[in-house]
């Protein structure tokens, strides 16, 4: 797509990249990598250390020379990168902020951002503090935040805006399980209100909880763009079930599970342990199912 | 450019720097001497019945040469290094601003702090002489006024050296290796090259007007003495060649030294190989 193109045509794909390639020294950060994301869309970049993730989040957002050409919004982003940059708000992996409390924090990123037609920052950055939960640690210098606290202050910050565009480095790899869970909710939760998001991950987990589709990236090269149920299968191709049947039901249960093709077994504690395909978990409870066998529990490993 | 932005970046780094405990160390130290000169200059006038300000002027160039470019070099050579070497750069760069508005919003930021500490040094030294009732003030402003741009000068070579390392210690090293050069090497230099090729007065003036810390000395002496006798065949040179204009000759070589330094640092922290 030129860049002629008036930002209002591009809505509906906020984010373009074509043909981008980047080279640091004699390693192939990014090659010919080609994708467009739609609005409200969530995606995942995937993929090992050096897959060429981070490289592709900062040719995004301009931060980087690199062939091909990204837009957003229909704004180049190596042409007019401030203006690219105004429709994206950015949540690095490990935010790092100058010394200053919570409230002077988002006021200077206030500034940086201009707020446009939007409401005053006066009356935007206490929404956004209470919407985060950061409303009573507003005073707070940002250091002495947890590194939660401080990830919850980067989507604040990035919101500052309301930006369509919403760029994440690995945003829950440093939080623990709790923190990590609420922040993927929080993600949700925009994701629901129409914002694009693009976010590099290694952890399943989060690309199952919020991505629409996954990048394979391996070695700057898209391979692939699959879904996020695809993805799992490829990590975790099997899994195994553990039923819970009435005891004097289990030999017929293992005996139907075995005709169904299904490896089967009874574990120390009586119950029966089936593996089957990750796609297919619900096979065995329909095939007892048929049978006429009642499974009162399941557990999936 | 939006100058807003430019300064609201500036405004950080000026809180940045004044939070900069060897920016307070370099300044207070200067400033000591400069009081401590001053009071030197004023006792030795009454004994020889001079202006006090001439003589503490002429006492205060040689600390002046030591700590301004010391000022300028590691407030300079500290701003880019270590945002990079923090990771907080990259955060700011992800803003809507351009590298411009980064870029000399935080030179302006810095220049404001080397502004306050020069002005706490002569500060006080006026302060000192003013208290005595000493005169001359237009030599001292004169003084002054070189010496901010030699610091804005040094500010754009400690600038470039910001732009082309990663780590804060790494910067702050090459700032000192450069005063070092730039305070005594350069000094020999000029003093081992006139014995080796017994240039001419103009070759000799040539040679000290590349270095910004002999334009400053030169300009200074000028403005306290109005005359270059002290600098031998080279400042009898100057006054004969250049007359009343010797100031305006001597602007040309600070100034150009800090459009070019903080513009060649520009033109390194603008390359986008990577952040």
């Amino acid at each position: 797509m030129s860049n002629s193109q008036s930002p209002i045509a591009n809505r509906q794909f906020p984010i373009q990249v074509n043909s981008v390639s980047k080279r640091y020294g004699t390693v192939q950060a990014l090659d010919e990598v080609s994708f467009a994301a739609k609005e409200g869309q969530a995606l995942a970049l995937w993929g090992e250390n050096g897959a060429g993730k981070t490289t592709l989040l900062k040719a995004i957002l301009g931060l980087i020379d690199f062939d091909g050409s990204i837009e957003i919004e229909g704004h180049d982003a190596k042409q007019a990168g401030k203006l690219a940059r105004r429709r994206i708000g950015y949540v690095p992996q490990e935010a790092i902020f100058y010394d200053w409390p919570v409230q002077a924090t988002m006021e200077f990123y206030a500034h940086l951002k201009g707020t446009g037609n939007l409401r005053p920052p006066s009356e935007r950055i206490p929404a956004l503090l209470t919407r985060l939960g950061l409303a009573e640690h507003a005073d707070k210098p940002v250091p002495a935040l947890s590194g939660g606290l401080k990830q919850r202050l980067a989507l604040a910050i990035a919101l500052l805006a309301d930006p369509p565009v919403l760029l994440l480095d690995e945003p829950t790899a440093n939080l623990d399980a709790q923190a990590r869970r609420d922040y993927l909710a929080l993600l949700a939760g925009l994701r629901l209100e129409g914002k694009t998001i693009i976010f590099a991950s290694h952890r399943l987990e989060e690309v199952l909880a919020l991505a629409d589709q996954v990048l394979l990236l391996e070695q700057g090269q898209l391979l692939e763009i699959i879904g996020p149920q695809a993805l799992q299968v490829r990590l975790a191709p099997e899994v195994e079930l553990t039923l819970w049947v009435a005891e004097g039901q289990r030999p017929a249960a293992l005996v139907h599970l075995q005709q169904a093709g299904l490896a089967t077994h009874l574990n120390g504690r009586g119950t029966v342990v089936v593996r089957v395909h990750n796609n297919q978990k619900v096979m065995p409870l329909q095939t007892l199912q048929s049978k006429g066998i009642s499974v009162k529990d399941f557990e999936v490993e | 450019m939006e100058l807003s932005l430019l300064w609201t970046i500036a405004q950080r780094e000026l809180r940045e720097a004044l939070r900069n405990k060897w920016l307070w160390f370099y300044a207070l130290g200067f400033a000591g001497l400069a009081l401590a000169l001053s009071q030197a200059g004023l006792a030795s006038a009454g004994y020889a019945g001079l202006g006090g300000f001439g003589r503490t002027a002429a006492s205060l160039i040689n600390a002046l040469l030591l700590f301004v470019p010391l000022i300028g070099l590691s407030v300079g050579a500290a701003t880019l290094a270590g945002e990079r070497e923090r990771g907080t750069l990259l955060y700011l760069l992800a803003q809507p601003v351009s590298r411009a508005e980064v870029f000399f919003g935080k030179a302006l930021g810095a220049a404001l702090a080397v502004l306050a500490a020069l002005a706490l040094g002569f500060g006080l030294a006026g302060i000192g002489l003013g208290t005595a009732g000493s005169s001359d003030a237009t030599a001292f402003l004169a003084l002054a006024g070189y010496a901010l741009l030699l610091a804005l000068a040094m500010l754009g070579l400690g600038f470039v050296i910001s732009s082309l390392t990663r780590k804060a210690a790494t910067a702050a090293g090459a700032a000192l290796l450069l005063w070092l050069g730039l305070v005594f090497l350069a000094d020999l230099g000029v003093m081992g090259t006139a014995l080796a090729i017994r240039p001419n007065p103009a070759t000799m003036l040539g040679m000290l007007l590349v270095n910004p810390l002999q334009v400053f000395k030169l300009g200074a002496i000028y403005s306290l003495r109005a005359t270059l006798d002290a600098l031998g065949p080279a400042g009898q040179y100057a006054l004969y060649r250049f007359g009343g204009n010797l100031h305006l000759v001597l602007l040309g070589p600070l100034l150009t030294w800090i459009v070019a330094s903080f513009g060649l640092a520009f033109v390194l922290f603008n390359r986008r190989g990577d952040v």
